[in-house]
Protein backbone atom coordinates (compact mmCIF):
# COMPACT_ATOMS: atom_id res chain seq x y z
CA UNK A 1 0.00 0.00 0.00
CA UNK A 2 2.86 2.15 1.28
CA UNK A 3 4.48 1.84 -2.12
CA UNK A 4 1.43 2.83 -3.87
CA UNK A 5 1.27 5.92 -2.49
CA UNK A 6 4.93 6.81 -2.72
CA UNK A 7 4.56 6.65 -6.47
CA UNK A 8 0.91 7.57 -7.01
CA UNK A 9 1.31 10.86 -8.53
CA UNK A 10 3.91 9.26 -11.09
CA UNK A 11 1.52 7.34 -12.50
CA UNK A 12 -0.98 9.36 -13.08
CA UNK A 13 1.37 11.86 -14.82
CA UNK A 14 2.00 8.73 -16.96
CA UNK A 15 -1.76 8.69 -18.03
CA UNK A 16 -2.45 12.09 -17.89
CA UNK A 17 0.61 12.21 -20.64
CA UNK A 18 -0.67 9.00 -22.72
CA UNK A 19 -4.46 10.54 -22.39
CA UNK A 20 -2.90 13.64 -24.00
CA UNK A 21 -0.37 12.39 -26.64
CA UNK A 22 -3.45 9.77 -27.73
CA UNK A 23 -5.72 13.01 -28.64
CA UNK A 24 -2.47 14.92 -30.87
CA UNK A 25 -2.02 11.41 -33.20
CA UNK A 26 -5.11 9.75 -32.58
CA UNK A 27 -7.76 12.88 -33.53
CA UNK A 28 -7.31 14.90 -36.91
CA UNK A 29 -9.48 18.00 -35.06
CA UNK A 30 -7.09 20.59 -34.54
CA UNK A 31 -8.72 22.27 -31.79
CA UNK A 32 -8.67 18.65 -30.25
CA UNK A 33 -4.79 18.16 -30.63
CA UNK A 34 -4.26 21.27 -29.18
CA UNK A 35 -6.45 20.40 -25.61
CA UNK A 36 -4.53 16.93 -26.01
CA UNK A 37 -1.01 19.01 -25.92
CA UNK A 38 -2.75 20.86 -22.91
CA UNK A 39 -3.21 18.14 -21.28
CA UNK A 40 0.16 16.55 -21.99
CA UNK A 41 1.33 19.49 -20.52
CA UNK A 42 -0.04 20.36 -17.26
CA UNK A 43 0.88 16.60 -16.91
CA UNK A 44 4.11 17.52 -16.74
CA UNK A 45 3.73 20.34 -14.35
CA UNK A 46 2.12 17.40 -12.33
CA UNK A 47 5.55 15.76 -12.53
CA UNK A 48 7.51 18.54 -11.65
CA UNK A 49 5.31 20.22 -8.69
CA UNK A 50 5.10 16.27 -7.31
CA UNK A 51 8.89 15.92 -7.28
CA UNK A 52 9.23 19.13 -5.53
CA UNK A 53 7.25 17.88 -2.47
CA UNK A 54 8.88 17.18 0.48
CA UNK A 55 7.38 15.09 3.40
CA UNK A 56 5.93 17.18 6.42
CA UNK A 57 6.93 20.23 4.62
CA UNK A 58 5.24 23.44 4.03
CA UNK A 59 5.04 26.00 1.62
CA UNK A 60 8.30 27.91 0.59
CA UNK A 61 7.04 30.99 2.55
CA UNK A 62 8.28 31.91 5.47
CA UNK A 63 5.76 32.38 8.49
CA UNK A 64 6.73 34.31 11.15
CA UNK A 65 10.56 34.96 10.74
CA UNK A 66 10.60 30.58 11.07
CA UNK A 67 13.73 30.28 8.54
CA UNK A 68 14.11 26.57 10.05
CA UNK A 69 10.92 25.03 8.96
CA UNK A 70 10.92 22.17 6.33
CA UNK A 71 9.65 24.12 2.89
CA UNK A 72 8.96 21.92 0.12
CA UNK A 73 11.39 22.65 -3.13
CA UNK A 74 10.83 26.46 -4.79
CA UNK A 75 12.59 25.35 -7.71
CA UNK A 76 10.21 23.12 -9.54
CA UNK A 77 7.76 26.12 -8.36
CA UNK A 78 9.14 28.69 -10.14
CA UNK A 79 9.82 27.22 -13.43
CA UNK A 80 6.52 25.62 -13.52
CA UNK A 81 4.21 28.96 -12.51
CA UNK A 82 6.13 30.60 -15.33
CA UNK A 83 5.84 27.55 -17.80
CA UNK A 84 1.98 27.82 -17.28
CA UNK A 85 2.18 31.74 -18.66
CA UNK A 86 4.34 30.66 -21.42
CA UNK A 87 1.98 27.65 -21.88
CA UNK A 88 -1.01 29.92 -22.75
CA UNK A 89 0.88 32.13 -24.95
CA UNK A 90 1.61 29.46 -27.22
CA UNK A 91 -2.10 27.78 -27.01
CA UNK A 92 -2.92 31.27 -28.16
CA UNK A 93 -0.39 31.28 -30.99
CA UNK A 94 -1.84 27.87 -31.85
CA UNK A 95 -5.02 28.92 -31.95
CA UNK A 96 -3.93 31.51 -34.16
CA UNK A 97 -2.43 29.26 -36.32
CA UNK A 98 -5.75 26.98 -36.45
CA UNK A 99 -8.00 30.12 -36.84
CA UNK A 100 -6.32 31.21 -40.18
CA UNK A 101 -6.05 27.21 -41.41
CA UNK A 102 -10.15 27.13 -40.89
CA UNK A 103 -10.52 30.82 -42.93
CA UNK A 104 -7.88 29.27 -45.82
CA UNK A 105 -9.17 25.68 -46.06
CA UNK A 106 -12.91 26.18 -44.68
CA UNK A 107 -11.91 23.04 -42.12
CA UNK A 108 -9.75 22.56 -39.19
CA UNK A 109 -9.77 18.42 -39.83
CA UNK A 110 -8.39 16.14 -41.88
CA UNK A 111 -6.13 19.41 -43.69
CA UNK A 112 -3.57 17.06 -45.07
CA UNK A 113 -5.94 14.86 -46.67
CA UNK A 114 -4.67 14.72 -49.99
CA UNK A 115 -7.96 14.24 -51.67
CA UNK A 116 -9.40 16.49 -50.05
CA UNK A 117 -5.90 19.08 -50.89
CA UNK A 118 -6.78 22.39 -52.36
CA UNK A 119 -5.06 25.50 -52.01
CA UNK A 120 -5.14 28.73 -50.35
CA UNK A 121 -6.93 31.89 -51.84
CA UNK B 1 -6.21 12.80 5.24
CA UNK B 2 -4.58 15.25 2.55
CA UNK B 3 -2.89 12.41 0.73
CA UNK B 4 -6.38 10.88 0.37
CA UNK B 5 -7.60 13.71 -1.19
CA UNK B 6 -4.77 13.94 -3.64
CA UNK B 7 -5.65 11.01 -5.20
CA UNK B 8 -9.50 11.59 -5.16
CA UNK B 9 -8.28 14.53 -6.72
CA UNK B 10 -6.11 12.88 -9.26
CA UNK B 11 -8.51 10.63 -10.51
CA UNK B 12 -10.67 13.30 -11.04
CA UNK B 13 -8.06 14.24 -13.57
CA UNK B 14 -7.84 11.82 -15.15
CA UNK B 15 -11.32 11.07 -15.62
CA UNK B 16 -11.82 14.90 -17.04
CA UNK B 17 -8.99 14.38 -19.49
CA UNK B 18 -11.01 11.18 -20.70
CA UNK B 19 -13.86 13.33 -20.95
CA UNK B 20 -12.03 16.05 -23.23
CA UNK B 21 -10.68 13.19 -25.57
CA UNK B 22 -13.87 11.55 -26.16
CA UNK B 23 -15.98 14.49 -26.28
CA UNK B 24 -17.74 14.98 -30.01
CA UNK B 25 -18.17 18.04 -29.37
CA UNK B 26 -15.64 20.69 -28.94
CA UNK B 27 -18.00 23.16 -26.68
CA UNK B 28 -18.64 20.29 -23.74
CA UNK B 29 -14.88 19.37 -24.19
CA UNK B 30 -13.22 23.15 -23.75
CA UNK B 31 -15.21 23.49 -20.73
CA UNK B 32 -14.23 19.70 -19.40
CA UNK B 33 -10.67 21.15 -19.97
CA UNK B 34 -11.53 24.06 -17.70
CA UNK B 35 -12.59 21.51 -14.88
CA UNK B 36 -9.45 19.62 -15.78
CA UNK B 37 -7.61 22.79 -14.96
CA UNK B 38 -9.14 23.76 -11.95
CA UNK B 39 -8.54 20.45 -10.42
CA UNK B 40 -5.04 20.65 -11.37
CA UNK B 41 -4.75 24.17 -9.37
CA UNK B 42 -6.53 22.57 -6.59
CA UNK B 43 -3.47 19.30 -6.22
CA UNK B 44 -0.82 21.71 -6.71
CA UNK B 45 -2.09 23.55 -3.65
CA UNK B 46 -2.36 20.65 -1.58
CA UNK B 47 1.67 19.89 -2.99
CA UNK B 48 2.49 22.69 -1.15
CA UNK B 49 2.66 24.92 -4.47
CA UNK B 50 0.31 27.65 -4.10
CA UNK B 51 1.83 30.50 -6.49
CA UNK B 52 1.32 27.74 -8.64
CA UNK B 53 -1.97 27.01 -7.77
CA UNK B 54 -3.29 30.64 -7.91
CA UNK B 55 -1.62 30.74 -11.93
CA UNK B 56 -2.72 27.55 -13.01
CA UNK B 57 -6.42 28.94 -11.44
CA UNK B 58 -6.35 31.91 -13.24
CA UNK B 59 -4.63 31.32 -16.30
CA UNK B 60 -5.57 27.22 -17.26
CA UNK B 61 -9.35 27.60 -15.60
CA UNK B 62 -10.37 31.50 -16.69
CA UNK B 63 -8.12 33.07 -19.80
CA UNK B 64 -7.07 29.74 -21.84
CA UNK B 65 -11.06 28.78 -21.53
CA UNK B 66 -11.89 32.07 -22.45
CA UNK B 67 -9.49 31.53 -25.54
CA UNK B 68 -10.48 28.25 -26.73
CA UNK B 69 -14.28 29.26 -26.69
CA UNK B 70 -13.07 32.13 -29.22
CA UNK B 71 -11.44 30.53 -31.25
CA UNK B 72 -14.30 28.11 -31.57
CA UNK B 73 -16.83 30.43 -32.67
CA UNK B 74 -14.39 31.14 -35.28
CA UNK B 75 -13.94 27.60 -36.63
CA UNK B 76 -16.33 24.86 -35.33
CA UNK B 77 -18.10 23.42 -32.83
CA UNK B 78 -18.05 19.72 -33.62
CA UNK B 79 -15.68 16.80 -34.07
CA UNK B 80 -15.97 15.57 -37.18
CA UNK B 81 -15.30 11.79 -36.97
CA UNK B 82 -11.54 10.92 -38.56
CA UNK B 83 -8.02 10.94 -37.56
CA UNK B 84 -5.57 7.52 -38.13
CA UNK B 85 -6.35 3.88 -37.08
CA UNK B 86 -7.69 4.02 -33.41
CA UNK B 87 -6.01 0.39 -32.64
CA UNK B 88 -2.67 1.95 -34.15
CA UNK B 89 -2.96 4.97 -32.29
CA UNK B 90 -3.26 3.04 -28.70
CA UNK B 91 -0.35 0.52 -29.23
CA UNK B 92 1.73 3.36 -30.03
CA UNK B 93 0.26 4.93 -26.61
CA UNK B 94 0.26 1.86 -24.56
CA UNK B 95 3.82 0.81 -25.92
CA UNK B 96 5.38 4.38 -24.89
CA UNK B 97 3.54 4.37 -21.28
CA UNK B 98 4.60 1.29 -20.15
CA UNK B 99 8.44 2.23 -20.88
CA UNK B 100 7.19 5.43 -19.05
CA UNK B 101 5.46 3.41 -16.50
CA UNK B 102 8.36 0.83 -16.04
CA UNK B 103 11.19 4.18 -15.03
CA UNK B 104 8.77 5.50 -12.51
CA UNK B 105 9.97 2.19 -10.74
CA UNK B 106 13.57 4.61 -10.38
CA UNK B 107 12.09 7.15 -8.81
CA UNK B 108 12.72 8.13 -5.00
CA UNK B 109 9.24 8.03 -3.41
CA UNK B 110 6.97 10.94 -3.22
CA UNK B 111 8.27 13.58 -0.57
CA UNK B 112 11.50 12.01 0.13
CA UNK B 113 13.45 15.02 1.30
CA UNK B 114 16.86 13.20 0.10
CA UNK B 115 15.80 12.59 -3.28
CA UNK B 116 18.56 14.20 -5.63
CA UNK B 117 16.32 17.09 -7.06
CA UNK B 118 16.18 18.20 -3.41
CA UNK B 119 20.14 18.38 -3.46
CA UNK B 120 22.61 20.93 -5.81
CA UNK B 121 21.47 24.20 -6.14
CA UNK B 122 18.04 23.78 -4.67
CA UNK B 123 19.50 22.96 -1.41
CA UNK B 124 20.80 26.91 -1.19
CA UNK B 125 17.69 28.63 -2.02
CA UNK B 126 16.10 28.84 1.23
CA UNK B 127 19.85 30.22 2.72
CA UNK B 128 20.87 32.20 0.33
CA UNK B 129 16.86 33.86 0.23
CA UNK B 130 17.32 34.70 4.09
CA UNK B 131 20.58 36.04 3.96
CA UNK B 132 20.73 38.16 0.67
CA UNK B 133 17.08 38.92 0.20
CA UNK B 134 15.40 38.69 3.06
CA UNK B 135 11.61 38.43 2.05
CA UNK B 136 9.31 35.42 3.13
CA UNK B 137 8.36 34.35 -0.26
CA UNK B 138 11.22 31.89 -1.48
CA UNK B 139 9.42 31.49 -4.79
CA UNK B 140 9.31 35.11 -5.67
CA UNK B 141 13.13 35.16 -4.41
CA UNK B 142 14.31 32.58 -7.15
CA UNK B 143 11.89 34.04 -9.37
CA UNK B 144 12.95 37.48 -9.14
CA UNK B 145 17.11 37.19 -7.63
CA UNK B 146 18.61 33.70 -8.25
CA UNK B 147 16.69 32.98 -11.58
CA UNK B 148 16.14 36.42 -13.00
CA UNK B 149 17.66 35.44 -16.60
CA UNK B 150 15.09 32.93 -16.81
CA UNK B 151 12.40 35.20 -15.84
CA UNK B 152 13.46 37.60 -18.33
CA UNK B 153 13.67 35.16 -20.99
CA UNK B 154 10.20 33.87 -20.06
CA UNK B 155 8.96 37.51 -20.24
CA UNK B 156 10.48 37.73 -23.85
CA UNK B 157 8.48 34.67 -24.71
CA UNK B 158 5.17 35.82 -23.60
CA UNK B 159 5.47 39.05 -25.56
CA UNK B 160 7.31 36.71 -28.84
CA UNK B 161 3.82 34.91 -28.67
CA UNK B 162 1.28 37.95 -28.93
CA UNK B 163 3.25 39.52 -31.65
CA UNK B 164 2.98 36.02 -33.33
CA UNK B 165 -0.73 36.28 -32.64
CA UNK B 166 -1.10 39.93 -33.71
CA UNK B 167 0.71 39.04 -37.06
CA UNK B 168 -1.69 36.12 -37.70
CA UNK B 169 -5.15 37.02 -36.92
CA UNK B 170 -3.88 41.16 -35.81
CA UNK B 171 -6.35 43.67 -37.22
CA UNK B 172 -3.89 44.10 -40.25
CA UNK B 173 -3.81 39.96 -40.70
CA UNK B 174 -5.08 39.49 -43.89
CA UNK B 175 -8.54 36.82 -44.13
CA UNK B 176 -8.99 33.84 -45.95
CA UNK B 177 -12.21 32.77 -48.78
CA UNK B 178 -13.79 31.38 -45.08
CA UNK B 179 -13.44 33.80 -43.32
CA UNK B 180 -16.35 33.72 -40.72
CA UNK B 181 -18.74 37.17 -40.65
CA UNK B 182 -19.03 38.58 -37.42
CA UNK B 183 -18.27 36.91 -34.37
CA UNK B 184 -20.29 35.84 -31.14
CA UNK B 185 -17.53 37.55 -28.77
CA UNK B 186 -17.62 40.92 -30.39
CA UNK B 187 -21.00 41.99 -29.07
CA UNK B 188 -21.04 40.32 -25.40
CA UNK B 189 -23.78 39.23 -23.15
CA UNK B 190 -25.89 42.33 -23.32
CA UNK B 191 -29.29 40.70 -23.23
CA UNK B 192 -28.20 38.47 -19.95
CA UNK B 193 -29.32 40.78 -17.57
CA UNK B 194 -28.26 38.46 -13.98
CA UNK B 195 -24.82 37.94 -16.00
CA UNK B 196 -24.22 41.49 -16.40
CA UNK B 197 -25.12 42.53 -13.25
CA UNK B 198 -23.65 39.89 -11.02
CA UNK B 199 -20.66 39.99 -13.45
CA UNK B 200 -19.94 43.26 -13.21
CA UNK B 201 -19.96 43.34 -9.71
CA UNK B 202 -16.65 41.12 -9.81
CA UNK B 203 -14.86 43.06 -11.84
CA UNK B 204 -13.61 45.74 -9.02
CA UNK B 205 -13.04 42.74 -6.78
CA UNK B 206 -10.98 41.18 -9.15
CA UNK B 207 -8.90 44.13 -9.85
CA UNK B 208 -7.75 44.89 -6.40
CA UNK B 209 -6.94 41.20 -5.70
CA UNK B 210 -4.57 41.55 -8.72
CA UNK B 211 -3.11 44.63 -6.75
CA UNK B 212 -2.40 42.76 -3.66
CA UNK B 213 -1.15 39.76 -5.74
CA UNK B 214 1.01 42.05 -7.24
CA UNK B 215 2.53 44.08 -4.40
CA UNK B 216 2.43 41.71 -1.88
CA UNK B 217 4.17 38.60 -3.68
CA UNK B 218 7.13 38.94 -1.55
CA UNK B 219 4.78 38.01 1.29
CA UNK B 220 2.19 35.88 0.02
CA UNK B 221 1.96 33.67 -2.94
CA UNK B 222 1.97 35.93 -5.65
CA UNK B 223 3.69 37.97 -7.88
CA UNK B 224 3.50 39.78 -11.55
CA UNK B 225 2.73 36.39 -13.31
CA UNK B 226 -0.44 35.71 -11.52
CA UNK B 227 -1.28 39.47 -11.22
CA UNK B 228 -1.09 39.77 -14.90
CA UNK B 229 -3.28 37.16 -15.78
CA UNK B 230 -5.92 38.85 -13.31
CA UNK B 231 -5.85 41.87 -14.14
CA UNK B 232 -6.26 40.39 -17.23
CA UNK B 233 -9.04 38.10 -16.39
CA UNK B 234 -11.12 41.55 -15.35
CA UNK B 235 -10.50 43.57 -18.37
CA UNK B 236 -11.31 40.07 -20.17
CA UNK B 237 -14.61 39.26 -18.10
CA UNK B 238 -15.80 43.30 -18.61
CA UNK B 239 -15.52 42.76 -22.62
CA UNK B 240 -17.21 38.77 -22.44
CA UNK B 241 -20.33 41.46 -20.72
CA UNK B 242 -20.53 44.37 -22.44
CA UNK B 243 -18.76 43.29 -25.75
CA UNK B 244 -15.31 43.72 -27.05
CA UNK B 245 -15.08 47.86 -28.19
CA UNK B 246 -16.32 48.46 -24.56
CA UNK B 247 -13.08 46.28 -22.76
CA UNK B 248 -10.87 48.73 -25.98
CA UNK B 249 -12.18 51.86 -24.42
CA UNK B 250 -11.01 51.02 -20.87
CA UNK B 251 -7.56 50.67 -22.47
CA UNK B 252 -7.02 50.72 -25.66
CA UNK B 253 -4.82 48.19 -27.37
CA UNK B 254 -2.30 50.82 -28.13
CA UNK B 255 -1.91 51.30 -24.48
CA UNK B 256 -1.95 47.93 -24.34
CA UNK B 257 0.90 47.15 -27.18
CA UNK B 258 2.89 49.70 -25.39
CA UNK B 259 2.28 47.67 -21.64
CA UNK B 260 3.41 44.43 -23.58
CA UNK B 261 6.33 45.83 -25.15
CA UNK B 262 7.09 48.21 -21.76
CA UNK B 263 6.81 45.44 -19.34
CA UNK B 264 9.65 43.70 -20.78
CA UNK B 265 11.58 46.55 -21.14
CA UNK B 266 11.73 47.58 -17.68
CA UNK B 267 13.04 44.49 -16.51
CA UNK B 268 15.69 44.41 -19.48
CA UNK B 269 16.27 48.10 -18.36
CA UNK B 270 16.94 47.53 -14.83
CA UNK B 271 19.36 44.92 -16.10
CA UNK B 272 20.86 47.69 -18.09
CA UNK B 273 21.34 49.93 -15.01
CA UNK B 274 22.68 47.29 -12.74
CA UNK B 275 25.44 47.16 -15.37
CA UNK B 276 25.75 50.66 -15.57
CA UNK B 277 25.96 51.31 -11.94
CA UNK B 278 29.06 49.07 -11.81
CA UNK B 279 27.06 45.69 -10.95
CA UNK B 280 26.49 42.86 -13.38
CA UNK B 281 23.38 42.31 -15.48
CA UNK B 282 20.34 41.78 -12.92
CA UNK B 283 22.41 42.21 -9.95
CA UNK B 284 20.16 44.42 -8.42
CA UNK B 285 22.50 44.72 -4.98
CA UNK B 286 24.00 48.25 -6.66
CA UNK B 287 20.90 49.89 -7.08
CA UNK B 288 20.76 50.90 -2.46
CA UNK B 289 23.49 51.33 -0.80
CA UNK B 290 21.86 48.72 1.85
CA UNK B 291 22.22 45.25 -0.91
CA UNK B 292 19.20 44.25 1.20
CA UNK B 293 17.02 47.38 0.14
CA UNK B 294 18.58 47.02 -3.07
CA UNK B 295 17.14 43.65 -3.68
CA UNK B 296 13.61 44.88 -2.47
CA UNK B 297 13.74 47.29 -4.94
CA UNK B 298 15.23 45.59 -8.15
CA UNK B 299 12.06 42.75 -6.92
CA UNK B 300 9.83 45.43 -6.43
CA UNK B 301 10.19 46.97 -10.36
CA UNK B 302 11.17 43.49 -12.17
CA UNK B 303 7.86 42.26 -10.77
CA UNK B 304 6.16 44.96 -12.34
CA UNK B 305 7.38 44.99 -15.64
CA UNK B 306 6.23 40.98 -15.27
CA UNK B 307 2.98 42.01 -14.34
CA UNK B 308 2.27 44.33 -17.09
CA UNK B 309 3.66 42.43 -19.60
CA UNK B 310 1.75 39.71 -19.12
CA UNK B 311 -1.45 41.76 -18.64
CA UNK B 312 -0.70 43.27 -21.92
CA UNK B 313 -0.24 40.09 -23.97
CA UNK B 314 -3.18 38.11 -22.82
CA UNK B 315 -5.94 41.11 -23.27
CA UNK B 316 -4.34 41.74 -26.47
CA UNK B 317 -4.78 37.96 -27.30
CA UNK B 318 -8.11 38.17 -26.68
CA UNK B 319 -9.06 41.61 -28.72
CA UNK B 320 -7.19 39.66 -31.23
CA UNK B 321 -9.80 36.92 -31.19
CA UNK B 322 -12.21 38.55 -30.85
CA UNK B 323 -12.54 40.88 -33.31
CA UNK B 324 -11.30 38.41 -36.12
CA UNK B 325 -14.21 37.82 -38.85
CA UNK B 326 -15.64 39.74 -41.51
CA UNK B 327 -17.32 42.87 -40.23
Amino acid sequence: MNHILNLFNYWVFVLLLMIGFYAVIARDNLVKKLLGLSIFQAAVFLLFISMGKVSGGTAPIVLDGDWDAIFSNPLPQVLILTAIVVGISTLALGLAIVVRIKEAYGRISDVDAPERRSGPP
Amino acid sequence: MIAVLTIFLLCLCVITALGVVRAGNLFTAVMLMGIYSLLMAAVFLLLDAPDVALTEAAVGAGISTVLLLSALSLTAEEEHAGGIEPVLAAAVVLITAAIIFYATFDKPPLGDPDAPVHRHVAADYVPMTQEQVDIPNVVTAVLATFRGYDTLGEVVVVLTAAIGVLFLIGPDAPQGRHAPSGNLAEGGLKHHQPLRIVGKIAIPFIILFALYVQFHGEYSPGGGFQAGALLAAAIILYGLLEGRHAAASVIHPAVLRTMAAGGALLFGGVGVTTMLLGGRFLEYNVLRDDPIDAQHLGILVIEAGVGVTVAGVLILIYHAFAARGRP
